[in-house]
């Protein structure tokens, strides 16, 4: 499989705080990989720090062999690369239609089959269409977020904690959604903190604590591992 | 009958100095939308249209003033935004505003060294400036002209806001700068159209205000830009329709007082709105509850 984005000592800090400290991992074409790890790992860093809304204070993120850092966000998302944002932050004075035409923002062709694409996902979009988004509940408000990000038609989709104060069921959506796209040919690199839903869900998976990846494997091997079991999934995931 | 055909004469200059009042409003209120800042420099671009009139008119035929007028303020305007404001992008918000009274005082500095201190004879624009009689009331014809252009304009700019891409991207980022730029937007982009949209109406409002008030001092845009932004506070700022009913409410107000025989009084009427309203309504009256940008 060939590479999409390759991370090399991505390095993050704010002010004197390193919040990434030199990570280094990779995504090919077509997988599920998820980066978990606990409160202030430097998850969201990491992935805010690929799209340049922070800019990495060292390293490089090549995506398909172009190099993205030192660009601005408008400019990298234009290479098929899009974030959906921690706490989803769909524009709450749009209408839902409105927010899927700005996810479409930088494409000059025609919507329609994309649209239909989104609205065949998330029926409940299709419903709401001309409501303001501001209106939506929680968990409307996410799938919208992902449907925004799908309608830019990206290579690669990044998800920061799409099950983030959902119930159990619609988080269970959400994932089936994730695996959904995949298989439709997105490539998705997935940050939750919700690891036993997010391992099961990907390919492959790497750990992050306090601004490093201690560990990787396949998702599988992970959800296996003692020592994860431990730390992120309570002892009693054991079955 | 009697007090209507009495006050008539004040009505209309009302509702025309209000809709003058509306045009700078709407660049306070639109540039607070998108950047939570007060543009206290928007009184004095607004004086500068009128002081570039006042010298190309010297030269130039009147009918190539107008666009030229209209294309240096927006220049102004743009490149204000960039050199003093879009630095201070990360800057607490305080600075921006310190940067913006810079700018104020810099352009009525400036102004006062081009003119020397004296009072600018601002050019007779023909038919606008020509004195017609309607309902019986002797004016200009741009005290009739005003409240119908102005209204077009709104109705133009309300169009743009809503239904296109790049009023749809100005919504946008008015509430969300990061979440913009996720989608592509060009943010410094959205905003230089902001601060553009906002000099074009002021320039459109000094050919009208300076019709009807010739001296063109380096001050002369301190007074219509607090009432304009009086308007805008009342209006809740932000929100357009919310500025343009509050210009026109503060000229009709204020012309009445006048007709009252109470001059003295009407620029305090203005102050006094402020007050009551920062303390009894701070929001204004399409104002959203404060809604700090994240
Ligand atoms: N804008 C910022 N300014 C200063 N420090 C920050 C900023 N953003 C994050 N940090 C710090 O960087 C560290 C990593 O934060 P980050 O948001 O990347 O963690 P996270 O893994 O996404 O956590 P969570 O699971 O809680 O979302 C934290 O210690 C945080 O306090
Ligand atoms: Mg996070």
């Amino acid at each position: 499989m060939s590479k999409l984005l390759t991370i090399k000592d991505l390095s993050v800090a704010y002010g004197g705080i390193q919040a990434v400290r030199g990570i280094s991992f990779d995504v090919s074409e077509g997988e599920v990989v998820t980066l978990i790890g606990a409160n202030g790992a430097g998850k969201s860093s990491t992935l805010r720090s690929i799209v340049g809304l922070v800019k990495p204070s060292g390293g490089s993120v090549l995506f398909q062999d172009k190099e993205l850092s030192g660009l601005t966000t408008e400019n990298i998302v234009k290479n098929g690369i899009t974030l959906v944002p921690e706490g989803r932050r769909v524009f709450v004075n749009l209408t839902v239609y409105e927010n899927l035409k700005m996810g479409a923002y930088m494409r000059k062709d025609n919507l329609e089959a994309d649209l239909n694409w989104v609205y065949d996902l998330f029926p409940r979009l299709k419903e709401r269409n001309w409501q303001s988004a501001g209106t939506l509940s929680g968990g409307e408000q996410q799938m919208l977020a992902i449907a925004r990000a799908l309608m830019s038609r990206p290579k690669l989709i990044m998800m920061d904690e799409p099950s983030l104060g959902l119930a159990p069921l619609v988080v269970q959506g959400v994932f089936d959604i994730i695996r959904e796209i995949n298989k439709q040919g997105v490539t998705i690199l997935l940050v939750e903190q919700n690891a036993n839903m997010a391992l099961k869900a990907a390919d492959r998976a790497y750990v992050m604590e306090t601004g490093q990846i201690t560990m990787s494997g396949s998702g599988q091997d992970l959800l296996e591992n003692e020592e994860i079991r431990e730390a992120y999934l309570g002892k009693k995931a054991k079955k | 009958m009697d007090w209507l055909s009495r006050n008539l004469p004040y009505l209309m200059a009302g509702i025309s100095v209000g809709g003058q009042y509306a045009l700078i409003a709407i660049g306070y209120t639109m540039v607070y939308g998108i950047l939570r800042l007060i543009n206290f420099a928007h009184g004095d671009i607004f004086m500068c249209a009128g002081l570039i009139m006042v010298y190309a008119s010297t030269v130039l035929p009147i009918y190539v003033c107008i666009p030229l007028v209209i294309v240096a303020t927006v220049l102004i305007g743009f490149l204000v935004e960039r050199v003093a404001y879009k630095p201070l992008r990360s800057a607490p918000r305080m600075s921006v505003m310190i940067s913006a009274i810079g700018v104020s005082y810099l352009l009525q500095n400036l102004a006062l060294y081009i003119t020397g201190g004296l009072a600018q004879q601002y050019p007779t624009i023909p038919w606008i400036s020509d004195v017609i009689t309607v309902f019986g009331v002797t004016t200009k014809r741009v005290t009739v002209i005003t409240p119908p252009l102005v209204i077009l304009l709104v109705i133009g700019l309300v169009f743009l806001i809503k239904k296109t891409k790049i009023g749809m991207a100005m919504r946008a980022a008015s509430k969300d700068f990061e979440t913009s730029q996720l989608m592509g937007i060009k943010i410094n982009s959205v905003i230089s159209f902001t601060f553009i949209i906002g000099s074009f109406l002021a320039a459109v409002g000094s050919f009208l205000f300076f019709s009807n008030y010739t001296g063109v001092t380096p001050t002369v845009g301190a007074m219509p830009g607090l009432k304009a932004f009086v308007a805008a506070v009342f209006g809740g700022i932000g929100s357009i329709p919310g500025a343009v009913i509050g210009a026109f409410l503060i000229g009709i107000v204020e012309n009445i007082i006048k007709g009252l025989g109470w001059t003295t009084f009407s620029d305090a009427f203005t102050f006094a709105l402020l007050i009551i309203v920062l303390i009894f309504k701070p929001t204004g009256l399409f104002g959203e509850a404060a809604a700090d940008k994240v």
